[in-house]
């Protein structure tokens, strides 16, 4: 992918940064041009608005057949976050074993690496999500 | 409107077809829809073809006026069309020339799909289709398109109690309808402890819960009802069609257990027929993962929310149920070649219809019903067939 197009959401990725629209209030990640509930009112209104980073996650998986840019990671876990804010982030839970992995644990976000453009080329960083207390037990054999 | 008969179907046999092009595909599978619907090619009015991703599959863009082209049309000069709509491309494809003929544009319309996907190794294939989903929001982070079919699974689990052996049911009944069918990728029978101790792709979907990659194509040709027996003694009408969308990225969802896409698509095209959900007896439903027919069934309004896995786990879908879901195999046992996969469910239904379908065949079947699924729904189309007495 160009430098560029990495560069250009460096913002919404290291910050968790999404939009709150001026008209209803509602948040969004990532930011969005238009709020899809007030549609027109809220042109011009979606304002910027940085998560806290906090949330649980609702549903992950341990992934095992990788992506060639993931493939020194696998096995990894790749979980839907549920933030604190109420709204809905994707993104890898790193720092701790997979099998410590629950629905409804929670998790902060940090950043790091996400990947590098080959050999010689940028690496561009982003944000996964690292427990937030000590897991219990794991979880049982499926 | 006008009504809308298919008066001809063709394909080809859908696998690992090292020795067919991407425009032979097309092409075998096109000449043998016209040939059934004994059409000559001058009377075709236009051409559509669903393909998701020719530019990465086999760097070629400009599929419709290529397929045309060989197809031995340029001369013609025929409007030819390529749809997109990734795993939906090809039910979409159907859908546009399904309006066309409706509106009265055209009267001859042929809808293709294709897809050639082994010209590209295991891994950069499976990055190809994940980019049906958000490349920006979801496949950056590491999800697969697996991955997130997986997560869905988990939270099914999670919120339904739906079981590890339900979801493997699923497999096991569609393997047994691929066996069936002689132009599916995989003929064989599996064992329900074989899919639960395959090896993991994205927990909890192991090998044999996902669909493989993928050659292939189909073909159909449509007509105006009223101009069908002049081709065919055994048209089949198409009784409704819908298509709804939803968000890119599967997190974004109201629910991530359910494909609304699916409940709206479905409404409309039930809507239409002027038939409900218990008067459809054979469905073909995008069955990518196993989880993926379990939230078809769902939200089709076959069965109530929640209860697919055991629904399937209890043999309400298989063939000699009152529903057969994937009387081909399913695109797990069947195939999937991305484009091609939408008109290879209508193919399966009209076959049915006709009473043409041999071991598979499900007996006095009068309404059919395809669902097909681009990315983790975020494209859903529904198209009704029903049986012309």
């Amino acid at each position: 992918m160009a430098v560029a197009r990495f560069w250009r959401e460096n913002e919404p990725r290291y910050n968790l940064t999404g939009a709150k629209c001026g008209n209803c209030g509602r948040l969004y990640f990532p930011p969005r041009t238009v709020c899809p509930v007030c549609h027109r009112k809220s042109i011009g209104k979606m304002g910027p608005f940085k998560l806290q980073g906090t949330g649980e996650v609702i549903t992950f998986s341990v992934v095992h057949d990788a992506p060639s840019q993931f493939e020194l990671q696998k096995p990894y876990v790749i979980a839907i976050i549920q933030m604190d804010e109420g709204i809905r982030v994707t993104g890898q839970v790193i720092d701790c074993d997979p099998a410590e992995v629950n629905i409804g644990m929670k998790v902060q976000a940090v950043i790091r690496r996400l990947g590098e453009e080959g050999a010689s080329g940028i690496i561009y960083y982003g944000y996964k999500f690292m427990p937030l207390t000590p897991p219990a037990a794991p979880r049982p054999p499926e | 409107m006008r009504e809308v008969a298919i008066i001809g179907i063709g394909d080809t046999k859908f696998g690992e077809l090292w020795d067919m092009s991407f425009r032979q595909l097309g092409i075998q599978a096109g000449l043998a829809a016209v040939a059934d619907a004994n059409l000559t090619s001058e009377e075709i009015d236009a051409l559509y073809v669903g393909n998701m991703s020719a530019g990465k599959y086999i760097e070629q863009e400009h599929i419709g006026a290529l397929i045309a082209d060989y197809s031995g049309m340029a001369r013609d000069h025929i409007p030819a069309t390529r749809v997109e709509a990734a795993g939906a491309s090809g039910g979409l494809a159907f859908r546009q020339g399904y309006i066309a003929v409706a509106s009265g544009m055209h009267d001859i319309v042929v809808v293709g799909g294709a897809e050639k996907m082994t010209d590209v190794g295991d891994v950069l294939s499976g990055e190809i289709q994940a980019t049906a989903a958000d490349q920006q929001w979801e496949t950056t982070f590491g999800a697969t398109f697996p991955a997130l079919h997986a997560m869905i699974a988990r939270r099914h689990m999670f919120k339904y109690g739906t079981t590890r052996e339900q979801l493997a049911s699923v497999a096991v009944k569609n393997h047994k309808h691929g066996s069936l069918n002689p132009k599916a990728q995989f003929q064989k029978e599996i064992k329900l402890d074989a899919v639960i101790k395959a090896a993991p792709v994205a927990e909890p979907l192991g090998m044999f819960d996902c669909a493989p990659v993928s050659d292939g194509a189909a073909a159909v040709v449509l007509c105006p009802l009223e101009r069908a027996r002049k081709y065919t003694d055994t048209p089949v009408k198409v009784l409704g069609s819908g298509q709804a969308s939803d968000t890119l990225a599967l997190a974004h969802r109201k629910s991530i257990t359910q494909f609304d896409a699916t409940s709206i698509a479905a409404r409309q095209a039930f809507k239409q027929a002027g038939i409900a959900a218990s008067d459809v007896q054979i469905a073909e439903v995008h069955y990518n993962f196993t989880i993926s027919e379990i939230l078809a069934i769902e939200d089709l309004g076959f069965f109530p929310k929640g209860t697919g896995g055991k629904a399937t786990q209890d043999g309400l879908t298989s063939l000699g149920a009152k529903l057969a879901v994937n009387t081909s195999g399913g695109l797990k046992a069947r195939g999937d070649p991305m484009g091609a996969t939408g008109i290879a469910q209508v193919v399966e239904l009209v076959t049915q219809l006709r009473g043409e379908a041999g071991k598979r065949q499900v007996s006095g079947a009068e309404r059919a019903l395809a669902q097909n699924v681009g990315g983790t729904g975020a494209t859903v189309v529904v198209n009704i067939l029903g049986r012309v007495n």
